[in-house]
């Protein structure tokens, strides 16, 4: 075959590309390789696909939405987890004469995956997962306001997590750090693969972020029960209307800077290049005015978590409800009055670093405000030290002290000192692993008998707990430390061998999380075994407040036989004092969305189509656009997108319910 | 499924929902379009003709009928107003307003003293460095 036809059909991918020079990826590959064949085969030993496929990839059912979110969120911790243990161990032995295990070229993929993963494919399947299970739920719904797009919004992340992954084994991720700064990542300094991995793998999933943002803003402005006004709403609720409002607000930021960045790359504009007028400052004050939300966006939902974990574990109504909702708001509008603080040394000068030091430090006051709230509700209340609580307890210390080291950084000749050094590493990783690790556990571990119908084990479930909670202080606190002494972050090497003992005692603390990791694991393994033993058959295991404790655990498909009726906060305590009695005549057939193949097949198509762009297959990028619009124009003639539940199906449901609440003597 | 209208293979088109935000009149649609039409005629004729000597009043007018276009739409096309969607439109309209002009207004700034400082090259300074 000539190099021309070779060129046309595969682009610029070559047997080259694929790194088999590199030791450590083809024994990853192989295990993977091994790993996914056992998988399958069990996957078709037991017959699961036709089940996978008709119960779970075409569902357009928000809690299996959510549970599918979720398990994605568990599988890449591991494999985000997997990079910084890797960076660890590098950073632990590479002193002097050691060279470590990574060279440059793959310990650069290597922190950059690491940040890329954790950010876009743990922490965002995770709270959009929690959103998408339990909001629908406290609102009394059936479903999202659109529930195809719901399926289609899943699947589109998951094809951001196919591209990332696929970067592993097929040519190489970006070297440019998580966000990708220009005018490394441009065509001149970055010529490789790597960036465009990170802009499909960005783009895809952003797609499925923005939908999912509108679909959920749209259920709760349009589909709350009766009566239940906005400053009715339950808490969690209340965060995951602010967190979409910031996701729809911002996400466009950023697909049109990584559009931008796109043209620079393919087609040789100069939006951000160092000639031709091109101004690689506008690509980082652009990147921030989406990045600063977007901590928001991972860390306000789990605020409503743990709003709702101390309020139910106190036993007590939260406190200051009306000011955690305005608290809420002001966040909401301060998130954009922030970005430049992450970028004060860039040289803007006195003034405008001065305005955003002192916005920075204005956000802390309703952040403050929230703690000091968790606190009040749970002062002389009967508190049930649970596994959520004890989330939310190590979350407070945590955070605060992750929330103190943020001001320190926003005082800009502070920030002059420690930019880019593992103080700065240390303080976010305070907050993202404080705030939204802790609180997807603590969500997890309250919502888990929600979902499948029995508790967590609680002996695992202390080990996970107390192994994440004193190994994230054993890994960070040397960072802080040497942070201070003006180590810069992402070096891969070092000379002084004084400074070594600091990173050995890091890599204990992120072996200690390793445990923790496993310990989880092991819990979800202990829990299902033990599952008759830790059943819960009321729905409403904690003594809840709101409206996911008034049905069944799981939930039927259509979640509440009759819409509820809302008089007043914590609907469901309400209910409950007033000696709510469960009707058990009268159902009707009840009006459901059909499942439909077309979301997975849609992001399907979509993958392919980023990896073609990825490696200039042209011909497969050009066809497979053409089949997304195509399959999308295909599905609007599909008219059957709806049936009803027949009345004797929920008839029968809701006896069983009936006879398992007797049984349980509610 | 309550609040979602669906579409049965019989229910085309907007006759189905019952609830849905007015269209408009045939007079709504030719105003907006009148008005569209004469704020795109002004800007082309006054950068054809070069009617100002001073360009940057010409791009003054531009950008002053480009806000108005967009109200124009908003107003005959989009069908906003005060009460439309319980006020929410008008919410989440004054909401994108306020972060347009903090990320618009931000970035200027921001800009301006970043190459002011950084590039002075770039402003025909080179001889301050």
């Amino acid at each position: 075959m000539s190099d021309t036809l070779t060129k046309l059909i595969f682009g610029r991918l070559t047997i080259e590309s694929f790194p088999i020079h590199e030791p450590i990826i083809v024994m990853t590959f192989i295990a993977v390789a091994i790993g996914g064949a056992a998988v399958l085969a069990a996957l078709t030993y037991f017959k699961l696909w036709g089940y996978l496929w008709k119960e779970w990839f075409t569902t357009v059912d928000h809690k299996k939405i959510g549970i599918m979110y979720m398990i994605l969120g568990i599988v890449m911790l591991l494999r985000g987890f997997a990079d910084a243990i890797m960076m660890r161990s590098q950073q632990a032995i590479a002193f002097g004469q050691n060279e470590g295990f990574l060279n440059a070229h793959h310990y650069d993929q290597v922190f950059t995956a690491h940040g890329v993963i954790m950010i876009f494919f743990v922490a965002m399947p995770f709270v959009t997962g929690l959103m998408n299970y339990i909001v629908p739920l406290q609102i009394g719904a059936r479903d999202v306001s659109f529930p195809f797009l719901n399926n289609f919004s899943f699947w589109m992340t998951a094809s951001g997590v196919v591209i990332v992954m696929a970067s592993l084994f097929v040519g190489e991720f970006a070297r440019t750090g998580w966000l990708a700064f220009a005018p490394l990542s441009g065509l001149d300094y970055s010529p490789d693969v790597g960036v465009d991995y990170y802009i499909w793998a960005l783009q895809l999933a952003g797609v499925g972020t923005l939908l999912s943002g509108v679909n959920l803003i749209a259920t709760i402005v349009k589909m709350r029960a009766p009566g239940m006004g906005l400053m009715k709403m339950p808490i969690f609720t209340w965060s995951a209307l602010v967190t979409n409002i910031l996701i729809v607000a911002a996400f466009p930021v950023l697909t049109a800077v990584l559009a931008m960045l796109s043209l620079d790359r393919y087609v040789g504009t100069n939006f951000f290049t160092n000639t031709l007028g091109g101004n690689p400052m506008m690509y980082v004050n652009m990147i921030w005015i989406w990045g600063h939300p977007e901590v928001y966006i991972l860390v306000l939902p789990v605020f409503g978590v743990f709003s709702e974990v101390v309020s139910t574990f106190s036993s007590k109504r939260l406190f200051g409800y009306t000011s955690m909702v305005y608290a809420l708001l002001v966040i909401t509008i301060l998130s954009y009055l922030v970005w430049l603080h992450h970028f004060f040394t860039m040289g803007s000068g006195a003034s405008v670093n001065s305005f955003f030091g002192i916005t920075t430090m204005i956000i802390s006051i309703p952040t403050g405000a929230k703690i000091f709230n968790w606190l009040f509700t749970m002062y002389r209340g009967r508190i049930r030290y649970e596994l959520p609580m004890m989330w939310a307890i190590a979350f407070m210390l945590t955070f605060t002290i992750g929330g103190m080291t943020g001001v320190l950084l926003a005082v800009p000749p502070a920030d002059f000192v420690l930019h880019n050094s593992l103080f700065l590493v240390a303080h976010f990783h305070n907050v993202i692993i404080g705030a939204v690790v802790f609180g997807t556990f603590a969500g997890i571990n309250y919502w888990f008998p929600k979902a499948f119908g029995f508790k967590l084990d609680r002996t695992w479930g202390l080990v996970s707990f107390w192994c994440w909670f004193v190994g994230f202080w054993v890994a960070f606190t040397p960072l802080y430390v040497l942070g201070l002494m003006g180590i810069t972050r992402r070096l891969r090497h070092f000379d002084d061998p004084s400074l070594q003992i600091w990173f050995v005692i890091a890599a204990v603390g992120a072996a200690i999380i390793a445990v923790g990791i496993a310990a989880f694991l092991i819990q979800i393994a202990v829990s299902v075994l033990n599952r008759d033993k830790l059943r819960d058959v009321t729905g409403d295991p904690w003594d809840g407040r709101s409206l996911e404790w008034a049905t069944s655990s799981p939930p039927p498909d259509y979640n509440f036989a009759f819409t509820p009726v809302v008089h007043d906060m914590d609907a469901w305590y309400d209910m409950k004092s007033h000696k709510y009695a469960r009707p058990t005549e009268g159902f009707q057939p009840i009006h459901m969305p059909s499942n439909t193949w077309a979301g997975i097949v849609i992001a399907g198509v979509s993958t392919v189509f980023g990896l073609a762009m990825v490696w200039y297959i042209w011909w497969l990028a050009a066809l497979s656009f053409v089949a997304v619009i195509g399959v999308a124009i295909f599905h609007t003639f599909n008219y059957k997108r709806d049936f009803h539940i027949p009345v004797e199906e929920v008839i029968e449901t809701e006896l069983r319910r009936t006879a398992d609440l007797q049984a349980a003597g509610a | 499924m309550a609040g979602h209208a669906h579409h049965d293979a019989h229910a085309h088109g907007h006759g189905g929902h019952g609830d849905a935000p007015a269209h408009g009149s045939r007079r709504e649609y030719v105003i907006g379009f009148l008005l569209s039409v004469v704020l795109t005629a002004i800007p082309f004729a006054l950068v054809m003709t070069n009617a100002f000597a001073d360009s940057r009043i010409t791009a003054g007018i531009v950008m002053l009928c480009a806000i108005v276009q967009i109200v124009v739409h908003m107003i005959y096309f989009l069908h906003m107003n005060t009460k439309s969607e319980n006020g929410w439109t008008l919410m989440a309209l004054i909401f994108t307003a306020i972060l347009v002009v903090i990320v618009l207004s931000g970035s200027l700034w921001v800009m301006y003293h970043m190459n002011l400082n950084m590039m002075p090259q770039m402003s025909g300074e080179m001889s301050t460095m």
